[in-house]
């Protein structure tokens, strides 16, 4: 309650201090714009449904991206610490595609499927592959090999050990690689939404491109904050409960 | 009778028999011969202890007398069937209690179990439940594994490998890592289950005391390469208490007679 209390009063300490900054004239409205035509946007596009429908297009687009990124991602990752060959080879393909920024593939994503849809699909699925890959291999490689030993005397056979004890034991790494997936496809999605065109479904970088365009700075603050707030409620619900339970399990997480 | 009543029944002790087994390792350019033409007979239901200092092996053989290694040279039978690989007639109980952290400690002590297919949930529930009460950890089935002490990781490791039934427990200086009050009350914890259950156990330890404390016979080995010294039939009445002043005696006897047999060289075991 009292961590509650404080976060809630330097957010509010902040606005005030955001709202004085603006009122005393020292910027343009242009450059700082007061958080009451902030609010006042935000209520407007709420109240029309721009809002909820850019936020839905681009949770669609976030989410199958997401699933197409962990479908792929973890059995690559699988593969990885599985076969040095496939490791060297494949493998190495996802290293380099986790250092690249995603967003890098878009002008060639565009050309390649010509629907802005497809092509951010493909710029989030890029980015996610990469790190959830990297993680599912990571913890495969860091199982103690104990676990498995324990496994064959008691009669597990090699489908069985994989299945019972090393998956279960890299989960701690698989969840951190799916949360740190997440966060850069977040990301990618945003860059990609701001610089492909939108030409029938709007999602928030949409929204954030054509405030820039209408020099609308109330309307490109309105949507970073939204932004944030949905990043922020996705991670929650997302993956929290995950990282309780395993925290819960393997005793890990609380502060010595 | 139902199938739990028949799965808690003592499965029937494993006559083991070891044929001239030797291994080596490469270790660098060097090569190291863990074993070398190991002969050793284990009768059915029989507790042999294997003492030597590090390096002589005896955790290796354990670990071809399980099938998790394989010997290069002569073999390992099982009731007279040579051994080819893993299995739950054969359980290792290792050092390090091993158990999984993801699952509480019922779940840990069900894992063998799932690979008994004429078992189904609520029957391997309740196997798990009686190897529990038996190691006295019944009011711990929901904990977590990292809520535990040494002492009561140990024990569920110890359920964990009965509850398959197997015909032989293999143990590798499972008490090592514990400290000596909780040690010495497992010590007494495996004697009873050992008497009641009737199982063939091998049990590799550094420690003279508590090999004399729980074997019938003793197999003192010595390292480089890892060869057996010899044999002694332990003879004293049980149960039998680490801290009585003839335990230590004899020890101390077997103890000086391993040193003699190590060379000045040799680090001498505990």
């Amino acid at each position: 309650m009292r961590r509650w209390a404080v976060r809630t009063g330097f957010l509010l300490a902040l606005g005030l201090l955001w709202q004085g900054l603006a009122s005393a004239g020292v910027w343009s409205p242009v450059l700082l714009p007061p958080p009451a035509s902030v609010l006042r946007w935000l209520g407007a596009a709420a109240a029309d449904g721009t809002l909820a429908a850019a936020t839905l297009v681009t949770l669609r687009r976030l989410t199958v991206g997401f699933a197409i990124g962990v479908g792929l991602g973890l059995p690559i990752g699988l593969l990885c610490a599985r076969s040095r060959a496939f490791d060297d080879t494949v493998g190495l393909l996802a290293r380099g595609a986790q250092s690249l920024p995603s967003v890098c593939w878009a002008p060639l994503a565009v050309l390649w499927f010509t629907r802005a849809d497809l092509a951010m699909l493909f710029v989030v699925v890029m980015g996610t592959v990469g790190s959830i890959a990297i993680a599912a291999a990571d913890g495969v490689r860091a199982v103690p090999p104990i676990y498995v030993r324990v496994a064959r005397t008691m009669g597990a056979g090699g489908a069985a050990t994989w299945l019972r004890v090393v998956l279960p034991a890299s989960l701690p790494f698989v969840v951190s690689g799916m949360k740190q997936g997440w966060a850069f496809a977040w990301r990618s999605l945003m860059a990609a939404e701001i610089i492909v065109p939108g030409m029938h479904a709007f999602g928030l970088g949409h929204l954030l491109h054509y405030g820039r365009e209408l020099h609308a700075m109330d309307q490109v603050l309105g949507v970073m904050i939204v932004i944030v707030v949905v990043g922020v409620a996705i991670d929650r619900v997302l993956f929290a409960s995950a990282e309780r339970a395993l925290h819960r399990r393997w005793g890990t997480g609380r502060s010595p | 009778m139902t199938d739990v009543q028949q799965e808690l029944a003592p499965a029937p002790p494993l006559k083991l028999a070891i044929r001239g087994v030797g291994k080596s390792f490469a270790q660098g350019k060097a090569v190291v011969h863990a074993l070398d033409q190991i002969d050793l007979d284990v009768a059915e239901g029989e507790f042999v202890c294997l003492v030597g200092p590090s390096g002589c092996g005896k955790s290796t053989l354990l670990s071809i007398i399980a099938g998790l290694e394989t010997p290069d040279r002569g073999e390992v039978l099982a009731d007279g069937q040579p051994v080819r690989g893993p299995g739950r007639d054969r359980v290792v109980m290792f050092q390090e209690h091993a158990l999984f952290p993801w699952k509480d400690v019922l779940g840990n002590v069900e894992f063998g179990l799932r690979f008994k297919p004429n078992l189904d949930a609520k029957a391997r529930r309740e196997v798990a439940r009686f190897y529990l009460r038996m190691v006295g950890l019944e009011a711990f089935a929901h904990a977590w594994v990292h809520e535990l002490s040494g002492g009561m990781r140990q024990r569920v490791a110890l359920a964990r490998c009965l509850a398959p039934n197997p015909r032989v427990l293999l143990m590798d200086e499972p008490f090592a890592a514990l400290d000596a009050m909780t040690r010495e009350r497992l010590y007494g914890d495996l004697q009873q289950i050992w008497s009641a259950r009737r199982k063939t156990i091998v049990l590799v330890t550094h420690n003279m005391r508590e090999a004399l404390t729980l074997g019938d016979r003793i197999v003192l080995m010595t390292p480089r390469p890892g060869r057996i010294h010899a044999e002694h039939v332990s003879g004293l009445p049980r149960p039998r208490d680490i801290n009585a002043p003839h335990l230590a005696e004899r020890a101390a006897e077997l103890t000086a007679e391993l040193r003699r047999a190590l060379g000045p060289d040799e680090e001498a075991t505990r």
